[in-house]
């Protein structure tokens, strides 16, 4: 089956088995790497990326069914040249270590943020329960995302 | 706290440096195994036993041949040809790659399809016919030791039972006599269950064979690449795979905690397809494989006693284990310590006596005790001898805090000797204790819990004050398969003055390129911007033994330290002929040489580098570069305090951790924020077993939590908002005073927390809950001691 879609920005197409899982698609078909596989049965959210704007755990999505959507990954955030404000509070507040839950959490971030522009702490760690970390305890990642919010109440992006 | 040495500029010792690796990894342009693809790569995927114990009578591959795009089928009659149908342990049992004649627990892999695509290897492995006759099956370690137990090793010849190996250490005759004259002793059954590391990147690897070059390389996800290249070369080295033709990458790595230091079958086969066929082979397993067949953690059903005086003077310990190693005995332990480093068991406490004793256990369940996030058993250890001591000060009607204080081995008994010979370098286990005791505000929670405990309500209040054993290892007591356990570090200086630094371990997440770099900063002065730190490639770096054990900072730091140390001897020779002066004359200070007296005259280390290709001094070889293989005179000796504050709900029983107290030591900080960091990450991972994580297995060796479905990983929603602080106590022999901390807090969190929800119920009647604390063990606790909503 032929899937059309645009991928941050961008038209692409491919042809597909139709049990493709979408996750696949842009890893092995479209070579963008950021998106990562870590349970395959929708638990750890290092797949997560949006569809149409709204974050999916794309382990858990056929790639057809994203035909005629939009797409962005985590190699969608940067625009121009410039980190995203997720993206600088994560480093700056150092809330990834291994970095292999951290496109998923960055994705899940930019789409909660949107929505919630001045969430307290139980609401993001709420927002992130979908998406495991091994590493970092979470402490930090929620510090990463106030810190994200902060720039983007100020016009960071 | 040590005092800052360099400018932020420089960024050495002691500054919260940012992480040179995250500019990639939040673009999602690490490079993660499974991100490898290479030109014709095939994919192998694996066929694995429905059950625990059985008869291989017949594999059928045809219909798995049939499909389009399935190349072969490997069994281990396949491997047995070239004799690598099985390999050694760590151990140096023996353990199956594939199997030739029965299975040995579920999810044992069985056969592998190698195919031109993924998916089309997945139904190659659906459409494989293995017909299996059951065998009998044991589970439990115990009844595995009775007489009647079926022998489940009949590879071994002559094996009679299902008993690995017995182990003591510790002197029997004064501890049972202590026992014997003890005025007051308890006794606990502890178990401490078996678990999976669970890091999010499952294992893998892409392995490589040039026909042409005779040159295999291996993409794999490991903590330690050049022992598995040693490894690879003494195990294969008859198919003609020689050590200098092996080449194993290990890229970025999504988390290891211990689990990727082992050997796994699917690493073995894939190497193996890929020597046949010339074409590159990638093997990744998925969540569900990761879970039920890689290496466990823990395992250990222990008896504890502990004999005290009436006045609360701990006497002596004693300790009897019983070790489930699953079907061969593979666990992750240098070779001279049958049950690793366990014999710590005697904590933070000031001994007489102790005697400990461990028997090693074949049972139908995985192979491969690893120590997740922790060195080699000191989990288990920690968690005995904190829930002991616990037992005890309840049992006294001791405050535990005050127990803890009475008994510490204090500060002037440093270095310290203890009872079952481990020499303690330094530490101040009661600053650590007081210091979280304040911070928590410990007094008050007690007034809370008294009036709580009145109204019914159930708090409760647990310590946990650990002493970790890390940075394995002096290499007169440790090793990995016979290869003694150094470090290493190679650092280049260019004419320009930036660097080139290469390290033998590798990271999984704890920022050794950033950490690493400080410490050549520290000693060299050169800016840590300047500074590239590689890793995990073992045809550049030079020879270590890998990351794990928290041994990076502790050995291969101070390798790193050492070899700068050397630059800066001779950069002293450079400078004393370029400023035309005696070496004896010249101050150092990070990042220049200049003349006493004369602070004008002075030559930079760029100066000097630049000096060492083009103006270096008659008779002197060129260049400005060095490395050290450091071997450690002892272990290091981090400890801390935990206080833990639980409320339990009476109408579920579920467990809520209202407040967590951290209070770490491990000597001289390089990096503040990625130690933060670390503790942040290991007390999640104290917190998930302590009340979620378990693998267990029902009497026929299903496993029972073998996917995220049931295998229950915190989120951020069940993490509490870790507090941490710290105190600081230099290890003497450490070159930087460093002690390591990647472990600690998994370590010593588990037995906060335990000690905590036994402290609410105390009161009850109730003295000992097994980890994992789940609402259910909770609930009908309860309801046994009559407590009702
Ligand atoms: S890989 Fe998709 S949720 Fe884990
Ligand atoms: S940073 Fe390693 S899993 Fe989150």
């Amino acid at each position: 089956m032929r899937v059309q879609l645009a991928i941050n920005g961008e038209k692409r197409e491919a042809e597909v088995e139709p049990r493709l899982l979408l996750v696949h698609l842009i890893r092995d078909v479209f070579r963008l790497t950021g998106t990562h596989v870590g349970c395959d049965t929708t638990h750890c959210g290092a797949c997560t990326v949006l569809l149409d704007g709204r974050p999916v755990k794309s382990c858990t999505i056929f790639a057809v069914q994203a035909h005629g959507k939009e797409l962005m990954t985590v190699e969608g955030l940067e625009q121009d040249g410039k980190l995203h404000p997720v993206q600088e509070g994560f480093m700056q507040e150092h809330g990834l270590q291994c970095g292999f839950c951290t496109p998923g959490m960055l994705m899940t971030s930019y789409a909660f943020l949107s929505k919630n522009p001045q969430p307290d702490e139980d609401e993001i760690r709420w927002a992130i329960s979908g998406n495991l970390c091994r590493c970092t305890g979470y402490v930090n990642i929620v510090k990463a995302i106030q810190y994200a919010a902060a720039r983007l109440r100020q016009g960071g992006a | 706290m040590m005092a800052l040495r360099t400018s932020p500029e420089i960024g050495g010792m002691g500054h919260s440096v940012k992480r040179k690796e995250d500019p990639r990894f939040i673009r999602g342009k690490g490079t993660y195994v499974d991100d490898i693809q290479l030109a014709g790569m095939l994919y192998l995927d694996i066929v694995r036993s429905p059950f625990a114990h059985a008869k291989i009578k017949k594999i059928d591959a045809s219909k798995a041949l049939a499909i389009p795009g399935v190349l072969a089928v490997i069994t281990g009659q396949d491997l047995a040809k070239y004799n690598l149908h099985g390999m050694p342990t760590l151990m140096s049992d023996t353990q199956m790659v594939l199997p030739v004649e029965k299975v040995m627990y579920q999810a044992q892999e069985v056969a592998a399809v190698l195919a031109k695509e993924r998916y089309i290897a997945a139904d190659g492995v659906e459409a494989v016919e293995v017909e299996y006759e059951p065998l009998p099956v044991v589970v439990d370690p115990k009844k595995a030791l009775e007489p009647s137990a079926p022998v489940l090793r009949t590879d071994k010849k002559d094996k009679k039972d299902n008993h690995i190996w017995h182990w003591e250490w510790g002197d029997r005759a004064a501890t049972d006599r202590a026992f014997r004259e003890a005025e007051v002793t308890v006794k606990e059954d502890i178990y401490i269950p078996r678990i999976h590391v669970a890091s999010i990147e499952t294992c893998g690897c892409v392995a490589h064979f040039d026909k042409v070059m005779g040159k295999l390389t291996v993409w794999m996800t490991t903590q330690a690449p050049h022992a598995i290249r040693t490894v690879f070369a003494l195990v294969a080295g008859h198919v003609g795979l020689a050590e200098h033709k092996i080449r194993i990458v290990s890229p970025d790595i999504g988390g290891g905690f211990g689990g990727k230091v082992p050997v796994y079958p699917g690493y073995v086969i894939a190497v193996a397809a890929a020597v046949l066929t010339g074409a590159p082979v990638k093997w990744i397993e998925d969540r569900m494989e990761n879970l039920q067949a890689d290496s466990f953690a823990r395992d250990y059903h222990i008896t504890a006693e502990l004999a005290a005086t009436k006045n609360g003077t701990l006497t002596a310990l004693r300790i009897k284990t019983i070790a489930d190693h699953g079907y061969t005995d593979a666990a992750a332990n240098p070779s001279k310590f049958p049950a690793g480093l366990f014999h710590i068991c005697t904590g933070s406490y000031d001994f007489k006596a102790a005697h400990v004793e461990v028997d090693g256990v074949y049972t139908n369940k995985p192979p491969g005790g690893i120590a997740y996030r922790c060195s080699f058993r000191v989990t288990e250890a920690v968690h005995t001898i904190e829930r002991m001591a616990d037992l005890m000060a309840h049992q006294l009607g001791m405050d535990p805090a005050e127990f803890r204080l009475k008994n510490f081995i204090k500060p002037e008994q440093f270095p310290y000797k203890s009872a079952l010979g481990w020499e303690y370098d330094s530490g101040n286990y009661a600053a650590a204790l007081r210091k979280a005791m304040d911070k928590i505000g410990y007094a008050e929670l007690q007034r809370e819990q008294a009036e709580k405990r009145k109204r019914g309500e159930l708090m409760g209040i647990g310590i946990s004050s650990f002493t970790e054993i890390v940075g394995a290892g002096p290499s007169k007591h440790f090793d990995i398969l016979g290869l003694k356990m150094f470090d290493s570090a190679e650092i280049r200086i260019h004419p320009t003055g930036k660097v080139i630094a290469r390290f033998g371990t590798r990271s999984q997440g704890q920022g050794h390129e950033t950490t690493y770099a400080q410490i050549i900063a520290e000693e060299l002065g050169i800016p840590v911007a300047d500074i590239q730190v590689e890793e995990g490639d073992t045809d550049t770096a030079p020879y270590g033994l890998g990351t794990y054990a928290s041994r990076s900072t502790p050995t291969a730091g101070a390798a790193g330290a050492m070899a700068a140390r050397k630059i800066r001897d001779k950069a002293r020779k450079i400078a004393a002929h370029l400023l035309e002066a005696a070496e004896e004359d010249l101050v150092w200070e990070p990042g220049k040489f200049s003349v006493k007296g004369a602070p004008n005259r002075l030559k930079t280390i760029q100066e000097i580098a630049f000096a060492a290709y083009t103006n270096h001094p008659p008779g002197m070889e060129a260049g400005l570069e060095a490395v050290s293989y450091y071997d450690p005179p002892n272990l290091t000796y981090p400890f801390g305090s935990y206080i833990c504050v639980v409320d339990i709900d009476k109408g579920t029983g579920e467990v809520k951790v209202r407040r967590f107290v951290a209070v770490d030591d491990c000597g001289n900080i390089i990096n503040p924020m990625i130690v933060e960091g670390q503790i942040h990450g290991g007390l999640t991972m104290g917190l998930a077993p302590a009340l979620y994580e378990e693998i267990s297995y029902d009497e026929n060796g299903n496993i029972q939590g073998g996917s995220f479905m049931d295998y229950l990983l915190p989120t951020a929603v069940e993490t509490p908002k870790w507090e941490t602080d710290k105190t600081c106590t230099p290890s003497p022999h450490h070159p930087l005073g460093a002690k390591g901390v990647g472990e600690s807090a998994t370590v010593g969190a588990p037995a906060a927390i335990a000690n905590a929800v036994v402290d609410a119920l105390w009161h009850l009647g109730v003295r000992h809950i097994d980890i994992p604390i789940t609402p259910a063990k909770v609930w009908k606790l309860l309801r046994e001691h009559g407590v009702t909503e």
